[in-house]
């Protein structure tokens, strides 16, 4: 094993087209669990923490472009206002220090069902940005997970970034573990309101081989909402309402049975957290009042 | 300190700070400034120039016949010094706490997944990694033996130990009975409970650094719960005279039980003999797992019958106990269950009985509160399920049929001490609540079911409490020969009068060398007293286990110090040429109430070490009759604490945020205030933990979970503030009154957690841990 | 693999550094530094925490070559000579030290809390220090210690 320090992005991208069995490295926490238990041995580590082009956020024409080396203590104190949903997820990620280290482009790059940068993204409808010698190219995060920790990203590639649209209305990101605090999630889900273009954004954790949306549940709210004439008259939301996007977001789930939990439970309680968020998304945008923090 | 020739860097200290107080006082710990500074000497920090690195290949499988073994490979691999089998094994092959029964290096069969097969010795860690996986071993899989209750009877399945003796797979059977076995009650209420396997989970990892000495022995550096039982098994299996191999205890990062078991002992002082060259050995989380025992999981049996008033008319129990693969405290575990099984309660009729089995599971063994755990969460479930029944509350009913001093217990005990349970419970329902959630105020999210993980607003939030009265025998029982050692000297050093402590009783955080310094001090008039590192080198001190080292080897300190007063008193007798009658030493002084001030002890010292060993031992214990489990005094003194527990719990989702968790415990003599009341605080959580999220999931003999990403243990976030009210009923019996205290918390925290959940849900909860699967009915 | 970083303020050199070890390792077992514990080494412990350029970390999800260049304070840089930092001093005077195995990461994990935050709330210190596990004193007694901590910075 060797050890390389990428001093810019094209360094980087240099060193993992001549060799793409080298594992990148960023917060490290994952990749170090695996070292540290005997799990992995990679011909090398390709350390990305002083590549300056994944080191920042920006923004631009309400597109808000996270660096894939930008902890989740930077997206806390930083996005919140902005990316209220994959703050909030940032906020449930491990503990104080691992936030400090960990990266959503590790989380990505890792693509754990339980990733809990994974829900927020995909209910904000993000863009994940890949680069190689070959050139950059974008992908909408739910075509980017492909399997169990497997995703769309080429041997040859880095993840460079994610792209989010600044939020339009209230996000909501809520998990489900057995303690807590530092917990990895029985089951996560994120729900995202966008009344720019009259859409719900949803995503689930934990609850099938990928992080996945609900689809028929986003269309089901959505649908709802514009009938009702709701985006532009917020009233209560029907009690009928919430229930069948919980039912909806229940039955996107294809969850399996493990060590955290059974996947009668999962789909149980993504049930409960989509009534749930649902609920606070709309008091949200119906009172212009968020609820907790 | 003792001066070992190659002693290792980072070799325990002498404790020498100055700090004052005596007993009943608060002094702080004399190791509290190492510690914050980083330097108090741990056994994983150990390090000699030279040193190899350890490693232990273990078997992947639960059961399995082992064909043959080959090391060459392993051995080939540049940077390996030593690759060792059973066959390399200098002693005997076997050792164990109570029966001994496990091998040290797997022979021709392996009974647990994780069970030690061979050892490598190299120069990097990540080398000794690499070569054990180049040891080829042949193994042909076994059907493993999983479910305990037919291992007890079903004659049918494979004898794991057919050494044993014992029919089946029974490694003890154990039956208490007394009164009427036909009697009828008013009411009658039952249920089968069942717990699921504790880890210890102590912080500081299995670790220890074994130098060959030049007399064919071996110094071995570690950390233990018991330098002597270590010393004596480890001995064994090298083949060597126990005043060859000598212990020294490092710092150690908890133990709770895990530690009174051999782990690296015997493997790291072959690998040193072997080689001749320091060695050193640390397990990582994942072999922790594997590498120590864990608290028996247990299904448990319980009736109770009761009259229409609330008094207990009897008593029926069957509790089996999965001892996993080797016996470890399995027989200790049946002794403390069925002995204790009636909990703090006055039952006239009772037929208990308790079964320990061997099994391909992971080997049980002692873990804070052992034997003593498991019934509780069954008794405890059956008051508030009798109380129900009755319409009778759960606390009034504890206190109707809470025994007393005087009370006979089931085994025929008689408490000849106090034992004021109605006083605990009463003082428990007295305790201030913690104030009621305020549905219309803005919560903060930390404060609900769920923290920081944003799954309730205060949706569903339902609030419970509940109430759990425990009883724990404390010390060694049924007969043992309990006692401790203690080294105590006196000398004049820069013109002050300095004792030092010496014992081979571990300090494992306990807070045993404050303990010790306060005795020496209060007995001693001296402010200045030394501890020195727990060493073989003086006698046998027990364990640090059952809540016994305050009692016994504080008794032991106090009867040296005792001893070295006497002397010091002959001393200034002989100096002052006459005798005094009413001599005591206050501030290094030898004073009279006759003659006020008669010398300083540093003048009669002089240049003179007065030392004294003395051995202190509780008065006798007696067996349990095998059929009935009668005896005149089964165990030396026993222990009560009560809890009450505040729980909310999103009962959508069944999650749980413990708001409160309240103890009153009765601690005979509160040598060190302060101390104890973190004992009971830390007992208390990892009792919470049980109840709630500890649960180490084996299924066919496979550990699901072995890490701290699985197992789980409570969060400062998890964890309530916590009120504790402490009596003193001295008992009579023990040096200055104490009575154990470590234990009893743990004990009573878990189910008074589950009573509260159970009254937040109105829903049955047989399981500990009560995992949101049970609590919402999708378990399956 | 040659390294080399300042640690607590002082600079160090590590020689032949295998590429998989952890910063966490070659503090306890190169620089001679076992201050900082190995308490599960999978980031979940928090015992391991150190300062890594200001911002505290789990030093055994840190490889080591990502310290070259580096300046990293541990345990045993807090102290001021003799004189404990109150952190420290509030622990030992709190008994919020059992075995002490958790204590090294809690108090450089404290000890960022009341720089960041002088007069952190009780929900606060626990958010806090959610990361750092203790097994033996149930919590309750670090709470005091972070508390005490806390008001003495703050008349200092
Ligand atoms: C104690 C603990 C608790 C945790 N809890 C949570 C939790 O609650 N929720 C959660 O989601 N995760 C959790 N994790 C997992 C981990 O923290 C996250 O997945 C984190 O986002 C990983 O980011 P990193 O920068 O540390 O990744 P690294 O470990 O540096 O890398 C992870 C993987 O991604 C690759 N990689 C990194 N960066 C790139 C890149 N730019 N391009 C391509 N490949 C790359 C690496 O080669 C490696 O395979 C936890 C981890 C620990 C140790
Ligand atoms: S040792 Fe680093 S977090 Fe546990
Ligand atoms: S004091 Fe032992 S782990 Fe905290």
């Amino acid at each position: 094993m060797d050890f390389l320090r990428a001093a810019s992005l094209d360094d980087a991208l240099a060193t993992k087209a001549q060799r793409p069995d080298i594992a990148p490295i960023a917060g490290g926490t994952d990749l170090m669990v695996a070292i540290n238990f005997d799990h992995i041995r990679p011909s090398g580590l390709l350390d990305l923490t002083s590549v300056p082009e994944l080191a920042d956020w920006s923004e631009s024409g309400g597109v808000i472009r996270i660096g894939a080396g930008v902890p989740y203590a930077r997206i806390i104190s930083e996005l919140g206002e902005h990316l209220p949903g994959l703050a909030m997820a940032s906020r449930t990620v491990a503990s104080p220090q691992i936030r400090n280290r960990g990266t959503v482009g590790g989380n990505l790059a890792t693509a754990s069902p339980s990733g809990d940068a994974h829900p927020a993204l995909l209910a904000c409808a993000a863009e994940v940005e890949l680069a190689s010698v070959r050139g950059t190219r974008r992908l909408p995060v739910a075509e980017f997970f492909t399997g169990v920790k497997r995703s769309a990203a080429e041997p040859d590639e880095l993840i460079t970034a994610v792209h989010l649209a600044r939020a339009t209305g209230p996000q909501q990101f809520a998990k489900v573990g057995t303690r807590n605090a530092m917990v990895i999630s029985v089951c996560a889900f994120s729900v995202a309101l966008h009344p720019d273009r009259a859409e719900v954004g949803t995503g689930l954790g934990s609850a099938a081989p990928t992080p996945r949306r609900a689809v028929e549940a986003e269309e089901f709210l959505a649908g709802e909402l514009t009938s009702r004439g709701m985006w532009t008259d917020p009233r209560p939301l029907p009690e009928t309402v919430v229930t069948r996007f919980g039912e909806l977001v229940a039955a996107a789930a294809a969850p399996i049975d493990d060590v955290r939990g059974t996947a009668s439970y999962r789909r149980h309680a993504l049930g409960v957290l989509a009534r749930r968020t649902v609920g606070w998304t709309w008091d949200e945008y119906s009172t212009g009042r968020q609820t907790c923090a | 300190m003792s001066a070992h020739v190659n002693a290792p860097s980072r070799a325990p200290q002498d404790l020498s700070e100055s700090i004052t107080g005596g007993v009943g006082e608060s002094p702080s710990r004399p190791d509290g400034n190492l510690k914050v500074r980083g330097d108090y000497a741990y056994s994983s920090d150990l390090w000699a120039e030279d040193m190899l690195w350890g490693a232990t290949l273990r078997s992947p499988h639960p059961y399995a016949r082992i064909a043959g073994i080959d090391v060459g490979q392993a051995l080939a691999y540049p940077g390996v010094y030593a690759v060792l089998t059973h066959e390399d094994v200098p002693g005997d092959n076997r050792y164990g706490l109570k029966i001994v029964d496990q091998p040290v290096l797997a022979e021709d069969v392996v009974r647990f997944r994780g069970e030690a097969v061979a050892l490598v010795a190299a120069d990097h860690p990540e080398t000794a990694r690499r070569a054990v996986e180049l040891i080829a071993v042949d193994y042909e899989v076994l059907d493993p033996v999983t479910d305990p209750k037919r291992a007890a009877h079903d004659g049918t399945l494979p004898k794991l130990h057919p050494e044993s003796g014992r029919e089946n797979n029974l490694v003890r059977y154990q039956p208490v009975v007394r009164g009427r076995q036909d009697v009828s009650a008013d009411v009658v209420v039952s249920g089968t409970y069942t717990l699921g396997m504790q880890d210890q989970a102590f912080l500081g990892p299995e670790s220890g650094l074994a130098i060959p000495a030049e007399d064919g022995g071996v110094e071995l550096y570690l950390s233990t719960q018991d330098l002597h039982s270590d010393r004596k098994q480890t001995a064994r299996a090298l083949g060597l005279p126990p005043d060859k191999v000598r212990l020294t205890m490092s710092g150690v990062g908890g133990a709770f039980g895990g530690r009174e078991d051999l782990s690296i002992q015997a493997h790291v002082c072959m690998l040193a003999m072997h080689t001749g060259k320091p060695v050193k050995m640390m397990y990582d989380r994942e072999e922790s797992f594997y590498g120590h025992v864990h608290r028996h999981p247990a299904e448990m049996y319980f009736e109770h019958g009761a009259t229409r008033e609330g008094k207990l008319v009897y008593l029926k129990a069957r509790m089996y106990f999965d001892g996993g693969a080797y016996a470890s405290k399995t027989p200790v575990v049946v002794g403390n269950a069925t002995t204790l099984g009636t909990g703090p309660y006055e039952v006239p009729n009772v037929d208990i009985a308790g079964w320990g089995v061997y099994t391909n599971n992971p080997p049980c063994g002692a873990m804070r509160g052992l034997g003593a755990v498991q019934p509780a969460f069954a008794y405890e479930a059956q008051m508030d399920k009798l109380a129900s029944a009755l319409d009778m509350d759960p606390v009034e009913l504890r206190q109707r049929n809470a025994v007393d001093q005087g009370s006979v217990l089931h085994t025929g005990q008689k408490l000849d001490y106090p034992a004021p349970v109605g006083e605990l419970i009463e003082r428990a329902r007295n305790l201030p609540m913690p104030p009621e959630r305020d549905p219309a105020a803005e919560p903060d999210i930390r404060d609900l079911p769920g923290g920081a993980a944003n799954t309730t607003h205060g949706e569903d939030v339902a609030r419970g409490v509940g109430y759990a009265a425990i009883i724990k025998n404390v010390s060694y029982a049924e007969g043992a020969d309990d006692y401790s050692t203690a080294r105590v000297s006196l000398q004049a050093v820069g013109g002050e009068a300095v004792a030092m402590v010496h014992t081979a009783a571990a300090e494992v955080g306990q807070g045993l060398v404050t303990v010790q310094q306060q005795i020496a001090r209060t007995e001693l008039g001296v402010e200045r007293v030394n501890i020195h590192p727990n060493d073989t080198s003086v006698g046998d001190s027990g364990s640090s286990s059952a809540s016994r080292q305050t009692y016994i080897t504080g008794g032991a300190v106090k009867t040296a110090c005792e001893a070295v007063r006497e002397t010091l008193f002959e001393r200034a007798t002989a100096r002052l040429g006459h005798a005094v009658p009413d001599l005591t030493i206050v501030d290094g002084k030898l004073v009279s109430d006759s003659h006020g001030v008669l010398a300083d002890v540093v003048d009669i010292l002089g240049d003179e070490v007065i030392e004294c060993t003395r051995e202190y031992h509780h008065r006798p214990t007696y067996p349990l009759d095998p059929e009935t489990g009668q005896s005149e005094l089964v165990h030396v003194q026993h222990a009560f604490s009560v809890h009450r527990a505040v729980v909310d719990v999103d009962t959508q989702l069944g999650l749980v945020k413990v708001v409160a968790l309240d103890c009153v415990q009765d601690v005979g003599k509160s040598v060190n205030p302060d101390a104890i009341v973190g004992q009971i605080q830390g007992g208390a959580v990892q009792g919470m933990g049980l109840a709630v999220m500890e649960e180490i999931q084996v299924s066919d003999g496979l550990i699901r979970n072995p890490s701290f990403t699985d197992y789980l243990i409570p969060t400062i976030l998890d964890t309530p503030p916590m009120k504790v009210d402490i009596i003193e009923r001295g008992d009579p019996h023990a040096p200055y009154g104490v009575r154990g205290v470590g234990e009893p918390p743990t004990i009573s925290a878990g189910p008074a957690v589950l009573a509260a959940i159970r009254a937040a849900t109105g829903l049955d909860l047989t399981h500990a841990p009560a995992g949101p699967e049970h609590i919402t009915g999708t378990a399956h | 693999m040659r390294l080399n970083l300042t640690v607590n303020g002082r600079p160090h050199q590590a020689d032949e550094a295998w590429e998989g070890e952890s910063l966490l390792h070659v503090l306890r077992e190169r620089l001679g530094l076992p201050g900082s514990k190995n308490a599960c080494e999978q980031g979940e412990c928090g015992s391991c925490t150190v300062y890594l350029d200001d911002v505290p970390v789990c030093s055994c999800m840190v490889a080591a070559g990502q310290a070259q260049g580096r300046a990293v304070r541990t345990v045993e840089g807090l102290a001021d000579g003799d004189r404990l930092d109150a952190v420290q001093q509030s622990f030992v005077d709190s008994g919020a030290v059992q075995c002490g195995f958790c204590t090294p990461g809690l108090l450089v994990q404290a000890h960022d809390l009341i720089e960041r935050n002088p007069e952190p709330t009780d929900a606060e210190i626990r958010e806090s220090l959610a990361g750092n596990l203790c097994r033996c004193t149930g919590y309750e007694k670090i709470m005091d210690a972070v508390r005490l901590a806390a008001q003495r910075k703050a008349v200092s």
